[in-house]
């Protein structure tokens, strides 16, 4: 009995550990609806900067508690300027775009950080004064654990007063609530989401500076501590504190004993309870329906066939990719391959986003469920690459009918987390499944038929099936599907009051999209020979997200040219030292200057330049 | 006048091919270097500076036959899609005569791969997994450092000797764990048959949760944990064990935690008394080694660590190779490093012709905290020779070529 009960206590710290980082993240949800990918950085900085400060005053109480409380502030200071000088300027814009613009501050923060702490993993003291175990009912429970889990109930404490009993909480939950609203009263909303900035910024260093006695301090801290946060606060209902402390006690708890009955199940088991629970609780254990914005942001233009230039164009880019590889050497067949396939990839997170209006954080679960789907058929059923290439596609539209079930239920960032969620369940379920997946060492040797062998054949290959299924594509977004699909994004009361099934519609688009990349999928393992999880994971997820974004959200041609930039700019920049900051840079520059995209840029200058005529369309 | 022409020309003639000739000999001998250098700074940065020593070195006593020795390294960013295609790039565009390095054993697996199927031969430097050179071994790849049951096999020789029956296994949950948990069962029951396994913990690599972790191996009250984590994972293993004396009293095994990259971040909390795997750096007396060690601390200020050996024995091997190769097309090299010796900081090695394992050894000690830093006491340095499987099994385990 006294084992559970110090297992329980152990739960519990992890948890206030947890809840010290999700809660800051939850409430610049909550306010600003900012999904912030650069959390899990600042938690990272906090931890560095506590670990710096605490050598110079080594075995110090006073010293350690006021390292950790200077560490938080300077993050709260960097979240400031990183809020001030990139999120301000894209707050009316979509989620996606502060998504991706956080993902560029986390590309910057890794190199920044390594360059200015190094690349060793430092341990840091315990902490002082709290170094030992007590016995508690004779079982020893570290001392700096009881003190983190007072602190996590202290913090929610702390956050609810400042919530409910300040005039600036008042301002918060009226913004969490009704953003235009408040602006309209006259409240100063840029100052207001700046201090909460601040916060959760301050909240996130603070987190990260109180587990500099408990972990190893490395490089790999914010993008394993995000994930688990944004569990946390998904589970929790995003936005809801109270909520995000329930989430994290859940979770730890959970851990604490899943490691004694199924220890090999920890690394999935966070991602089925959010799963479950977003399903039975779609908005989260406490969170409340999203709330409309008054303002739908930009009204898009309609979507219009291209004009008579954007077909020359397109055409002579066509005749362009044929006659490349005469021109060309070998290397640059491959990395036209390799564009092929992030097009199409690209192109089927465009379809579903853009003509649906259903945002997926997790559209590289159907890349993975393709390319896997495609290597079993080599690997146990003994087929040929043809075969395999129509069952990639077949695989990831079977994964996705599953998932989208669960996904067009919730709309707006709810829906995204819950793609998030559905590729994590992928990208666990491959690499643990071992004995069918191969695991983490991945499937071998699956490379294509004789006479796809030459590199040249099988960019041909890749030409025809990815350039043709983007065609296929833009044609579905010409059908009456597409309008339909469109109608839904737009104005979904008025869709289903015409009498249009729309989450059926929606649910039959996320299956084409899923589709669709599970043949770039499949056509991208027969390219590298091999597959791993990493291709289902997040950061390729990321990938399609930037590539959509770089080219253009609102342009067809967006995701295409997106692709090319970004893979070929991927390609140069990678050969730099600190390459991940010039990435990175890039990336928030494209968001901050042109947030149109390239293809979006060169339309407008088209327009002003009198070649296409959109202005009467938008008339 | 003809015979002044036929002169002139005969002259131009020779100079023409003096020219070449000598162009020719400059020319340097490109290797490609892929690894995962932006993903893991803390254990590639020495591995770097192992192999720009070597390859200064090298090229300061005249090269390879007269020609420089020159690598062309890119950074994979820890996929191994890309790493595939900067494979592509560096045989086709770079023109590099052979690819080495890697250091994730997927990463290692993906090129290995690419290794047979466009038939370029590949040096696999740092990842550990066996399927390297067993289960997807193949002609073109060779493998330098000593495998996971390599190792696994060091740890369970020293391990038998503790009398330790019940076993308790820490393992991150993924393939690299998974073998150095089946490879060290299967050595050390053959040692000790009544040896027993009462508890697995599979952490996610990491990402280890060590306070539950360490609670569950206590509860099963084993008498010997055998510790595969590393790195972030196994710091807090340590302290949280330490805390709540987990490892008092009971045998502690732990694979490569004797490793510099690991042991020194630990500084004064670095367990006492485990038995590990790992590098005894400035310890080393052997003059192959000291003349290494100087000259690694003359060039970077710094201590080696175990990514610096692996980094200079990858430049020993292949200039060894490249010194002996009649022809540098993928073939004769194979042929040529089939059995090739090579002399090393850490000692003589050779690559074994069966399965084109280096037999490069590890060092097996106890660590020890001396003046506030974890160090490895007791040590001695196992021959990789000594602990490969038999002729018959790597027939089995191995397809054939």
């Amino acid at each position: 009995m006294s084992f559970y009960f110090a297992q329980f206590l152990t739960g519990l710290s992890s948890a206030s550990s947890l809840f010290l980082v999700a809660c800051g993240l939850s409430l610049i949800f909550g306010v600003s609806r900012v999904v912030n990918f650069a959390h899990g950085s600042f938690y990272m900085l906090g931890a560095y900067v506590a670990y710096s400060l605490v050598q110079y005053v080594p075995g110090s109480i006073l010293g350690f508690w006021g390292s950790v409380i200077a560490a938080a502030l300077i993050v709260a200071l960097v979240g400031v300027v990183v809020e001030i000088l990139i999120l301000k300027r894209i707050y009316n814009a979509p989620e996606l775009y502060q998504l991706v613009a956080t993902f560029g501050v986390v590309l910057v923060m890794q190199d920044a950080i390594l360059l200015v702490f190094g690349g060793e993993d430092q341990f840091g003291p315990r902490a002082p004064g709290l170094d030992g175990v007590v016995r508690i009912f004779g079982e020893p429970i570290p001392e700096y654990d009881l003190l983190l889990i007072a602190l996590g109930p202290i913090v929610l404490c702390g956050l609810w007063l400042l919530l409910n009993r300040t005039r600036w909480g008042v301002l918060v939950r009226a913004a969490t609530l009704d953003r235009e609203m408040v602006a309209s009263l006259g409240v100063n909303q840029s100052w207001l989401f700046t201090t909460v900035f601040f916060l959760g910024s301050f909240l996130a260093g603070l987190g990260g500076a109180l587990q500099v006695p408990r972990v190893s301090i490395n490089l790999l801290m914010d993008l394993s501590i995000i994930a688990e946060a944004f569990v946390v606060v998904v589970i929790g209902g995003m936005g809801s504190i109270p909520g995000a402390f329930i989430a994290a006690l859940l979770i730890g708890e959970l851990n604490a004993f899943g490691v004694l009955v199924l220890p090999q199940a920890t690394i999935v088991l966070a991602f089925v309870v959010m799963a479950v629970v977003l399903i039975l609780r779609p908005y989260g254990l406490l969170g409340k329906p999203e709330t409309l914005a008054h303002s739908a942001g930009q009204v898009e233009l309609p979507i219009r066939p291209a004009s008579t230039l954007a077909k020359s164009v397109a055409g002579l880019l066509l005749v362009g990719l044929v006659i490349m590889p005469f021109l060309a050497g070998e290397f640059a067949i491959v990395l036209a391959t390799d564009v092929l396939i992030f097009a199409l990839f690209a192109a089927s997170l465009h379809f579903i986003m853009s003509n649906g209006g259903m945002v997926s954080f997790g559209h590289a679960a159907y890349f993975g469920l393709g390319a896997y789907g495609a290597a079993f058929v080599i690997k146990y059923a003994g087929g040929s690459m043809e075969i395999a290439l129509l069952a990639a596609p077949l695989m990831a539209a079977a994964g996705a009918l599953v998932f989208g079930w669960f996904c067009v239920r919730l709309s707006g960032v709810y829906m995204a987390m819950l793609t998030l969620a559905a590729a994590q369940i992928v990208w666990s379920t491959a690499f643990q499944w071992q004995d069918l997946t191969g695991g983490d060492d991945g499937l071998l040797g699956i490379w294509p038929s004789e006479w796809a062998k030459s590199k040249t054949a099988y960019y041909y290959l890749a030409l025809v099936l990815c350039g043709g299924s983007i065609l296929a594509m833009r044609r579905i977004i010409f059908s009456p599907f597409g309008y339909t699909l469109r109608g839904g994004r737009d104005n979904p009361n008025r869709t289903e009051s015409i009498g249009i099934n729309l989450r059926q519609h929606q649910w039959a688009g996320f299956v084409m999209a899923g589709m669709f990349a599970g043949i770039a999928g499949g056509v991208y393992v027969f390219s590298k020979g091999s597959i791993f999880p990493d291709e289902a994971a997040i950061p390729r997820s990321v990938d399609a997200l930037v590539m959509v974004l770089l080219g253009g959200v609102q342009t067809l041609s967006g995701p295409v040219v997106g692709a090319g930039v970004f893979r070929l700019l991927e390609d140069e920049i990678s050969r730099l030292d600190y390459w991940r900051a010039i990435l990175g840079v890039i990336i928030i520059s494209i968001v901050v200057i042109a947030p149109e995209g390239i293809a979006g840029f060169i339309r407008k200058i088209a327009m002003k330049a009198g070649f296409e005529h959109g202005e009467e369309a938008s008339s | 006048m003809k015979i002044l022409k036929f002169m002139a020309g005969c002259v131009l003639a020779a100079g023409v091919a003096f020219t070449a000739i000598a162009a020719q000999a400059a020319e340097p001998i490109r290797i490609g270097e892929i690894n995962s250098y932006s993903r893991l700074p803390a254990f590639l940065d020495p591995y770097k500076k192992g192999w720009q020593l070597a390859l200064e070195e090298v090229n300061a006593a005249g090269g390879i036959k007269g020609r420089p020795l020159e690598f062309v390294d890119r950074d994979d960013a820890g996929k191994p899609g890309n790493a595939v295609t900067i494979a592509e790039e560096m045989v086709s565009k770079e023109k590099v005569t052979l690819l080495a390095g890697t250091f994730l054993s997927h990463i290692g697996l993906a090129v290995t791969d690419f290794a047979k199927q466009n038939k370029v031969f590949f040096l696999a430097a740092e990842p550990l997994a066996d399927a390297i050179v067993w289960k997807s071994g193949n002609r073109y790849t060779f493998r330098l450092r000593p495998s996971t049951t390599m190792q696994a096999a060091m740890l369970a020789k020293e391990a038998a000797k503790t009398g330790a029956k019940k076993w308790a296994t820490v393992a991150p949950n993924y393939a690299y764990g998974k073998e150095a948990v089946a490879a060290f069962k299967k050595e050390l029951t053959k040692l000790v048959p009544d040896a027993t396994f009462v508890e697995e913990q599979w952490p996610t690599v990491f990402k280890i949760d060590a306070g539950p972790v360490v609670r569950a191996v206590e509860a099963a009250k084993p008498d010997g944990i055998y510790n595969v984590t590393f790195g972030g994972d196994l710091a807090q293993f340590v302290r949280e064990g330490n805390l709540r004396g987990t490892f008092e009293n009971r045998t502690v095994v732990s694979l490569l935690s004797g490793e510099p990259e690991y042991l020194e971040p630990l500084k004064g909390e670095a367990p006492k008394g485990w038995i590990v795997t790992g590098y005894p750096q400035g310890a080393i007396e052997t003059p192959e080694h000291k003349v290494f060690f100087d000259a690694y601390m003359k060039k970077w200020g710094e201590a080696p660590k175990l990514g610096s050996v692996v980094g200079y024995n990858v430049v020993a091997s292949l200039a060894t190779l490249l010194k002996k190769a009649d022809a540098y097309d993928a073939e004769s090299l194979v042929n040529a490093m089939k059995g090739l010796e090579v002399m090393s900081p850490s000692g003589k090695f050779t690559f074994r012709a069966q399965d084109h394992q280096a037999t490069m050894g590890t060092w097996v000690g106890k660590t020890d905290v001396k003046d506030g830093a974890g160090v490895m006491v007791d040590w001695f340095y196992a021959d990789g020779a000594d602990y490969q499987p038999s002729d018959e099994d790597v027939k089995s385990m191995r397809p054939a070529e």
